[in-house]
């Protein structure tokens, strides 16, 4: 499918608005003069393309994620208790729809894998008319599916997506991340492991063989060297690994008294089940207890793992307990667990969060431009900073589309109350800690270009 | 040298799993000539038998508590396991603790029932077919059985741990005369290398030394002339195929505390057994068991650090380029005999 098509339909149904309107232009037509754009709403409603994994080894975060768009469209049909609207400092939402237009939404499966997920979007788009697409919980899918949509002129709102390449040398002027990344995840944890285990320590790293995985360990180990540790090895590991036994049991001949797992999903339940029962986390190497580390885990995969994850290191990108153990800095935080918890039954995972606030930032830059068009949208979200979404104040950066806001460094609890208790927060890093330059060494590489309205 | 012990034993339970996985393929194409590319399936089927055990055991009735409140303020409610009632605390969690090995005794019967009803159910219907009807069918059971564990148990992987008494590791290294932690190996490794040992032992002592084992050999060898002396033949062979999904789910239920049981365990291990039963030799009871320890134990070579330096990627092909050459170079694989699946 051609990007033609694309135009021709955008041009089409733009005619059909312009001609039932009159002489009184679309507002987008005015502010920016664009002839039109891809699946310019025409009715009293819009339609939403939530792509998620419904299938294959993510489907219970895809699941969770689905959880909250649909809470989101509740919300923004003047639904349900407005969850985090009421917090928003922007209050242009009001619960009327966007723009008045009753938001309505279509779902797809992108089963983690790049092609499908191209697939599942695209069919969104050409069939569905959606105008905007969110979701996904790999950054193989998010690079893969902004690049779709930044050719069909549709606005991308990356669900839970943490390579630098996202908004690095991937980036790209329809697509928005939210999430946090790698380098953050690097920058936050750092400071704090040199705090609890010391600058003196060697590090063996256990990298998944993709583009996560290498932006992690490069974002790890050099904030770590910056700290003064050492990093003896390196490892790729393959994605399709189920046993790391073979890459487990060197690690302790190696010298190594830290073991970095650069793993995600799946991947990283199986290597900290595997590293835990080689009896790493019992030992002691250079006269100093060995310690693991995870740098991104979620509360899903900690329910994998188990007991494995007691006082494991990681980071996140939000937490549900963040307000009420650190204050109203992270207000909004309670407002959306208790209308997750009450319509769900229990809290939100980091990944409900994201694609939740994606969704009602998408719905407020289109109130706040007055338009759909996403070249307007781009020009409303580029800069905006806000507050009141669980996270603190946040930016969202005009030169790589990333939100700036503080990040959560978490631990595996070691007395959970509940299943949904599993990490404990030790600290939150401030956001200037994290913030680095657009064209930092970590995200060199691509061009944000030109928002594509695709008409 | 001692990385060289560490990753011989490391492809000793990587091995036994491949093992006896190969084992129930051939023990299945040996009597009933069907390539089953569902017995990966069983293999993940024997994993949830020890999660839907453990499930079973920690079944709980529901305490509000007042002085505590849950993640809405509500008062929080507190789940009891029933085992609790019946045997007391301790009794009962020391029963949980031992959930995986008591769940042997539960996945035996469940898994020769399976066995039992997709021999009987579907695949006995697919005997006079060609081959690549044959593995379409059991390619697709496969499917749909994956589907239906993920539609009851989610497809996130379910911790499942070994007993506390098999936690932490063995060092080999003090045992040998090496530094301490040079060379350790997880307990609950060795009970699973012991484990797929006497399983094959006894599969091989029940093929050998009962007449029923011997009717079946013959059978294998014969079929036709073991039917005409008066003998049902196909009511043991549909027993055989109850044993080797027994074999493939016991191989999974010890398995389940090595990694996490998830619903797409089977299909990871499938590829590679019929790679080790192909090594081995089609129809050879003894390759496949050979074949499974040797490509354990090259994969784990092949993950060295030091032998990723050299040849970068070697760890995710080293099993089938060892299958391209030992088929060039012995086209029967190891210990394959003349007439199997030859035209």
């Amino acid at each position: 499918m051609s990007k033609s098509n694309f135009t021709r339909r955008g041009l089409i149904k733009t005619g059909a608005v312009a001609g039932a309107a009159g002489l009184s232009l679309p507002t987008y037509l005015r502010a920016d003069g664009h002839s039109g754009f891809t699946n310019a709403p025409t009715g009293d409603t819009v339609t939403l393309g939530f792509n998620v994994p419904q299938s294959g080894p993510y489907a219970d975060e895809g699941a969770d994620e689905l959880r909250a768009f649909e809470l989101a469209v509740e919300h923004l049909n003047g639904g349900g208790d407005g969850g985090m609207m009421q917090t928003f400092s922007s209050k242009a939402l009001q619960g009327n729809g966007i723009l008045g237009k009753k938001v309505e939404y279509v779902s797809g499966d992108t089963q983690t894998k790049s092609d499908a997920a191209r697939a599942s979007a695209r069919s969104m788009i050409e069939k569905d008319g959606a105008i905007m697409i969110t979701g996904g919980s790999s950054s193989g899918v998010a690079v893969a599916v902004q690049a779709l949509c930044q050719e069909a002129g549709v606005i991308f709102m990356a669900g839970l997506t943490h390579s630098n390449d996202t908004t690095g040398k991937d980036k790209k002027a329809n697509g928005f991340r939210h999430f946090f990344n790698s380098y953050m995840s690097g920058a936050a944890l750092a400071p704090v492991l040199a705090n609890q285990y010391g600058t003196d320590r060697k590090a063996y790293h256990l990298t998944a063989d993709y583009n996560w995985g290498y932006t992690t360990q490069e974002a790890v180990q050099s904030s770590t060297e910056a700290m003064g540790w050492e990093t003896v090895n390196a490892v790729l590991t393959p994605l399709t690994q189920t046993d790391f036994s073979s890459y487990i049991a060197p690690v302790l001949q190696s010298g190594a008294d830290v073991l970095v797992l650069n793993h995600y999903g799946g991947n990283m339940v199986n290597s900290l089940t595997n590293a835990v029962q080689f009896g790493l986390r019992d030992k002691e190497v250079n006269g100093k207890k060995f310690e693991i580390v995870v740098p991104l885990y979620s509360e899903l995969m900690a329910r994998g793992a188990g007991a494995n994850i007691k006082g494991i290191f990681g980071s996140q990108n939000w937490d549900w307990k963040l307000e009420n153990q650190l204050g109203a800095r992270y207000v909004g935080t309670n407002a959306f667990v208790q209308s997750f918890g009450e319509k769900y039954g229990f809290p939100p995972s980091q990944a409900a969060h994201t694609c939740y606030v994606q969704t009602l930032l998408y719905a407020d830059a289109v109130e706040r431009a007055g338009s759909f068009n996403p070249c307007a949208v781009v020009e409303a979200l580029e800069g905006f900073e806000f507050d009141g979404m669980g996270n603190g104040p946040t930016l969202y950066r005009a030169d790589d589309h990333q939100c700036f806001k503080d990040v959560v460094v978490v631990k595996g609890k070691e007395n959970p109350e509940n299943e949904y208790d599993l990490v404990e927060i030790v600290e939150v890093t401030p956001t200037e800690q994290v913030t680095y330059d657009p064209d930092h060494p970590q995200m060199a590489g691509g061009q944000l270009g030109e928002c594509n309205p695709g008409a | 040298m001692d990385a060289i012990i560490l990753q011989i034993l490391n492809g000793l339970d990587k091995g036994s799993a491949y093992a006896l996985i190969a084992l129930g393929l051939t023990l299945i194409f040996g009597t009933l000539g069907v390539v089953n590319f569902a017995h990966g399936a069983l293999f993940m089927i024997g994993a949830f038998c020890a999660v839907t055990l453990s499930r079973i055991l920690t079944l709980s009735h529901t305490v509000i508590d007042e002085t505590q409140k849950d993640f809405l303020g509500n008062p929080l409610k507190v789940d009891v396991p029933y085992i609790y009632d019946i045997f007391g605390q301790k009794t009962g969690d020391a029963i949980i603790d031992w959930a995986v090995p008591i769940s042997i005794l539960f996945a035996i019967p469940v898994m020769v029932g399976i066995g039992f009803a997709m021999e009987r159910g579907l695949i006995k219907h697919f005997y006079k077919r060609p081959h690549a009807d044959q593995i379409l069918v059991t390619f697709g059971l496969a499917i749909v059985l994956q589907e239906v564990i993920k539609y009851f148990y989610g497809a996130n992987p379910i911790p499942t741990p070994a007993p506390d008494a098999f936690r932490g590791s063995f060092d080999f290294g003090a045992l040998l005369g090496f530094d301490p932690n040079t060379i350790i190996y997880p307990y609950w490794r060795l009970v699973y290398f012991a484990f797929s040992a006497v399983i094959i032992g006894a599969v091989f002592a029940f093929l050998q030394f009962t007449t029923f084992g011997m009717v079946v050999r013959a059978g294998m060898a014969d079929r036709e002339t073991v039917g005409l002396l008066g003998i049902n033949i196909d009511k043991r062979f549909t027993i055989m195929f109850g044993i080797a999904a027994a074999v493939a789910g016991l191989a999974g239920v010890m398995y389940a505390p090595i990694n996490s049981p998830n619903y797409h365990m089977g299909m990871d291990f499938l590829v590679l057994s019929f790679v080790v039963v192909v090594v081995g030799g089609m129809g050879s009871l003894s390759g496949a068991v050979l074949a499974g320890f040797l490509l354990g134990i090259l994969e784990s070579f092949a993950s060295m650090a030091a032998v990723l330096e050299i040849l970068p990627g070697i760890n995710q092909i080293i099993i089938y380029l060892v299958a391209i050459i030992i088929l060039l170079t012995r086209p029967r694989g190891l210990m394959g005999r003349k007439g199997v699946m030859e035209e």
